[in-house]
């Protein structure tokens, strides 16, 4: 617990001083600022987001037409895989964690997550993991054999593929494990006072639901990589029904993990976009406790359907008629968020920026892949769907019609909070509307494409089957995406060109995170707010007359200045500009301790010294970290 | 004016989907299109999605239309000052849009369990049984009592439904030809992979999994021809794992059975095909049976007897000709996949005359 820690008594010096670089290269490794943190996953996992999306581009490339010849069967192979790994554990989780790390203590009033250290970790431990597997590509083969990666395939396959896939995903199963605990915990017990749960803003809800969500998935998909590790590596059986394994253990195993993991990818979009709707349409959530409460119940259901995947497995009409019913279940509480996001919209006053136009595709966008997923729960409906392009559509519309655009509405929302720089508002327009359009021509098609018999993860198809002009349209519109990707590079470059220009609360927004200047102090706040209700930072600014007319407080007036005002809690904060404020300390060990972690990898790999060197390494960065002293 | 421009766009994406749903109606020739069913199986299925295709349209032109609405309606309007009433819900509302998608779903719900459990049942009455191996990457049909083997064409009756048993098998298997092995031992499957076994114009699609013997029915109502494919991802040549089914009439269907229970001729001494087969003998029988070809008894690979009487090969991928085989033959990987590995087949590194004469011999075996 360490967000005022008290100065270290006569600091020790030698091999444990901590670090003291506040600024440049070594201060960056050696943070333990959420927001530095948040910022370092947000720039990784978009620099993951270009790199899958080039893998799509070659993806749609090779399919534009019949007979393809630009990538070879393997090559397509390493490249779907890839683009799918990419985009869910190194893209949308880890953008999330981003948006994570740097509101959760922000929008809970706290100065900091309650382990820092481990936060860095975390970070590590995810670049490690990214880079860990993507190194395969020059290692003798990048994984091959899907996202999914189904036993036996996974297990039988000549060649290191696979390996790198096993090792690499435990590495970032670890940095999100320990990031769900540390952010879980934040937000349980550093709220600021007044903050009780139901105050809290729908974002930090859904953010405690996917930490929740996260510590009870990832153990599952972690057993999993062990035993396919186990049975490549090691000569265990648990996948081959030559020796009595069975390969439906892992389809079961992964899809345990797999569908929680599509609400570990979506609910943090949700929660985006119930902050960014209220304060644009100017209105508070409708219905906050049923979004909160449909949420929870997502969660909760997430984990009772899993084997919708599994339809054409061969479960049996039981299996298949219970897991039907409930994948319809969980449409319900979905449906509920939608309505409340839209009479969120209702009698209010819609201003359009940028990320009210991501927030409203979403919700749009959103509803396509709701209302495909219902098909799919009809389950003889999905005795044809399944494994065609037909999900390769819904997929995307919940994953990138949904979660990205979410995430895209955070970034344009944030930008300015993070960086104290406004994107640019027409370029942002543009943005927008080529990636509507150009996610609309990518995917659209592909309803069309699986429902005239094209199955998924196919490098190539004949020209009798009539799929070819679909084909060329969906390629068309990928590359419409990839030019509005461009234009959001060009506009973030573009903002970092100009003096810093955004104000506090540029939005006229409605929750804590607001209330302190764009970008933040490094202690966040001066002194820790004192929370009356839920968007706080608005009761701050508006009060209701018994009408139900809303007028701005007088400013000057009480409570207007949120640092100051009476709405400040005294005995934390020590006077102006933070001076005696004690923040955690940087430190080398989280990213040493992390370091060990792709060395064991390559040591399981290629030679067992490597990964003796590695569990060294680790230890010191453990044991460093347990005994370097508390502060300078 | 965004908002105008907000409009315009929903809308010609609204205009854009009514096009594709109609475009899709009438794409030319969609041999695997899911929507045109050919038999009572693929039809039960259509009929159930068909409906709920249309229940979904309409949520959808409701849902979309009412967002859009509220887009345009809402809209901040130049020199508006006062702020919105903050309106934190309605329990009401709440409670109905709970409760109507829930309705809308039990509705959706009944016709799905009830699908579910006709189409799980082996069928009553004459059933032609047929055992579907799914091998890296090619289709083994094998007709129990029929004493009929063949490899990617699958031939069936018009009228009559097909229960097939669907298991997969690999290299292990091989080395134990045992007939039909995998469906009466279920681990003797040696490193087989999964796959899935989908000809859209008759049924659904059912996963072929090592260990487990899964079944799917199949009726076609009409003769013709019907493609399918593997539809799980089973490695490098995935995409070339293609099949098609010839749904002929009755007495078609019992005389191509009369003619697949033949033996193979011996070619005549000193003719081309008599070398073909002494190249036959040295190589291919390693994998390769031939009924009537007393060397030739493994079954790794597809049983050749009547490779004349398929139009298509390796993976129904190349149309059954004898330059396909000639340049198959040269090195199959070459053609099939692109890379090392792409067939199982290994390349034998057989000259031009050889392969001249092997494929002599391939074109007998009608």
């Amino acid at each position: 617990m360490a967000t005022v820690s008290v100065p270290a008594e006569g600091a020790r010096g030698g091999l444990l001083r901590r670090p003291t670089a506040t600024t440049g290269f070594w201060s960056w490794i050696t943070t333990v600022d959420h927001k530095r943190i948040g910022i370092l996953y947000g720039i990784t996992a978009f620099a993951f987001f270009l790199i899958g999306g080039i893998e799509a581009l070659f993806i749609r490339l090779q399919l534009a037409q019949p007979n393809g010849k630009i990538l070879s069967a393997s090559t397509y192979n390493e490249f779907f895989t890839m683009h799918g790994v990419t985009m869910i554990f190194l893209v949308v989780m880890p953008l999330s964690a981003a948006f994570f790390n740097y509101f959760i203590p922000l929008q809970i009033g706290a100065r900091d997550v309650a382990f820092p250290r481990l936060n860095a970790f975390t970070y590590w431990a995810f670049l490690a993991g990214g880079l860990f597997i993507y190194s395969g590509f020059f290692l003798g083969g990048a994984p091959n054999g899907g996202w999914f990666g189904y036993a036996p395939l996974s297990t039988v396959e000549p060649g290191n593929n696979m390996l790198f896939y096993a090792l690499g995903l435990l590495m970032t199963g670890i940095a999100s494990t320990a990031s769900a605990m540390n952010l879980a915990v934040t937000i349980i017990n550093m709220r600021a006072p007044g903050m009780t749960m139901f105050r809290m803003p729908v974002f930090m809800w859904m953010a405690l639901v996917v930490q929740l969500l996260l510590a009870f998935a990832l153990p599952i998909i972690t057993v999993g990589l062990f035993q396919m590790l186990f049975d490549r590596r090691f000569g265990t059986h648990f996948f081959d029904p030559a020796a009595g394994g069975d390969p439906v253990l892992w389809q079961h195993m992964f899809w345990l993990f797999g569908h929680p993991e599509v609400y570990i990818l979506v609910l943090p979009a949700m929660g985006i976009v119930s902050e960014v709707l209220p304060v644009f349409a100017r209105k508070p959530l409708f219905g906050y406790q049923f979004v909160v409460f449909s949420g929870i119940a997502i969660g909760f259901i997430g984990f009772g359907v899993w084997a919708h995947h599994m339809f054409a497995v061969g479960l049996g009409p039981v299996a298949n008629t219970a897991f039907g019913i409930s994948t319809m279940i969980i449409a319900v509480p979905t449906g509920v968020k939608i309505f409340n996001w839209m009479g969120t919209l209702w009698k209010g006053d819609i201003r359009f920026t940028t990320p009210m136009l991501f927030a409203v595709a979403f919700i749009g966008q959103f509803v396509v892949g709701g209302l495909s997923g219902v098909t799919h729960a009809v389950v003889p409906a999905d005795y044809q769907q399944t494994d065609t392009y037909y999900i390769v559509a819904h997929f995307h519309y919940v994953l990138f019609g949904g979660a990205i655009f979410g995430l895209f509405s955070g970034v344009y929302y944030w930008w300015p909070k993070v960086f104290g720089r406004m994107l640019d508002e027409r370029i942002g327009k543009l943005n927008f509307w080529l990636m509507v359009i150009g996610f609309n021509l990518t995917f659209g098609p592909m309803h069309i494409l699986g429902l005239q018999g094209m199955p998924r993860r196919i490098q190539t198809y004949p020209p009798t089957l009539g799929l070819g002009v679909w084909n060329l349209v969906a390629t068309i519109g990928a590359f419409i995406i990839a030019t509005s990707v461009l234009i959001f590079l060009l506009n973030a470059i573009a903002s970092f060109r100009r003096p810093r220009d955004a104000a506090a609360d540029p939005w006229d927004a409605r929750t804590l995170e607001w209330s302190v200047s764009s970008p933040p102090p490094a202690y966040n706040f001066e002194e820790i707010p004192v929370v009356h209700s839920l968007d706080e930072l608005w009761h701050r600014k508006y009060a209701e007359t018994e009408g139900g007319i809303v007028v701005p407080v007088p400013a000057g007036g009480a409570g207007t200045d949120p640092a100051h005002g009476p709405g400040s809690a005294g005995p934390e904060g020590h006077g102006a500009g933070g001076h005696a404020i004690h923040l955690p300390g940087p430190s080398y060990f989280p990213v040493v301790a992390a370091l060990g972690l792709p060395l064991i990898g390559y040591g399981v790999i290629f030679h067992m010294w490597m990964a003796v060197a590695g569990a060294i390494v680790l230890l010191v960065g453990v044991y460093g970290w347990a005994i370097e002293p508390t502060s300078e | 004016m965004p908002l105008r421009r907000v409009s315009r766009t929903l809308l010609g994406a609204v205009g854009l989907i009514a096009l594709v749903v109609l475009a899709a109606a009438c794409a030319p020739n969609a041999t695997q299109d899911t929507l045109k069913p050919a038999g009572p199986y693929a039809e039960k299925i259509d009929n159930l999605f068909r409906p709920v295709f249309w229940i979904a349209t309409a949520v959808f032109v409701v849902v979309e239309g009412l967002l859009l609405y509220l887009a345009v309606r809402y809209r901040h309007r130049k020199g508006r000052r006062e702020i919105p009433p903050q309106v934190h819900g309605n329990q009401r509302l709440e409670i109905a849009w709970t409760i109507v998608p829930a309705i809308l779903l039990v509705g959706v719900a009944i016709p799905t369990v009830s699908g579910i459990y006709a189409l799980a049942a082996r069928p009553s009455g004459q059933v032609l049984d047929v055992n579907v191996i799914g091998h890296q990457w090619w289709w083994e049909f094998d007709y129990p009592g029929l004493d009929v083997n063949t490899a990617n064409v699958l031939h069936i009756p018009v009228g009559q439904p097909v229960y097939l048993s669907l298991c997969a098998a690999g290299a292990g298997y091989e080395e134990q030809p045992a007939p039909h092995g995998c469906l009466e031992e279920a681990t003797n499957v040696g490193d087989s992979v999964i796959h899935s076994f989908w000809v859209p114009r008759l049924g659904g699609k059912q996963d072929v999994v090592p260990g487990r013997t899964n079944h799917l029915v199949l009726e076609a109502d009409r003769p013709g021809t019907y493609t399918g494919q593997c539809a799980e991802f089973c490695g490098l040549s995935h995409a070339d794992m293609r099949l098609k089914v010839i749904a002929q009439p009755r007495d078609e269907f019992d005389a191509w059975v009369l003619a697949q229970q033949a033996d193979a001729p011996t070619p005549a001494g000193g003719s081309l095909a008599a070398t073909g087969l002494e190249v036959f003998n040295g190589q291919c029988i390693a994998c390769h049976a031939v009924q009537g070809n007393p060397q030739a008894v493994n079954i790794g690979g597809p049983n050749l007897t009547h490779l004349m009487s398929r139009d298509c090969f390796a993976g129904c991928i190349f149309d059954m000709t004898r330059a396909n085989l000639a340049s198959w033959l040269k090195d199959p990987s070459a053609v099939k996949g692109g890379v090392p590995g792409g067939a199982s087949m290994p390349d034998y590194n057989l000259t031009d005359e050889e392969i001249r004469a092997l494929v002599a011999y391939l074109m007998t075996l009608k």
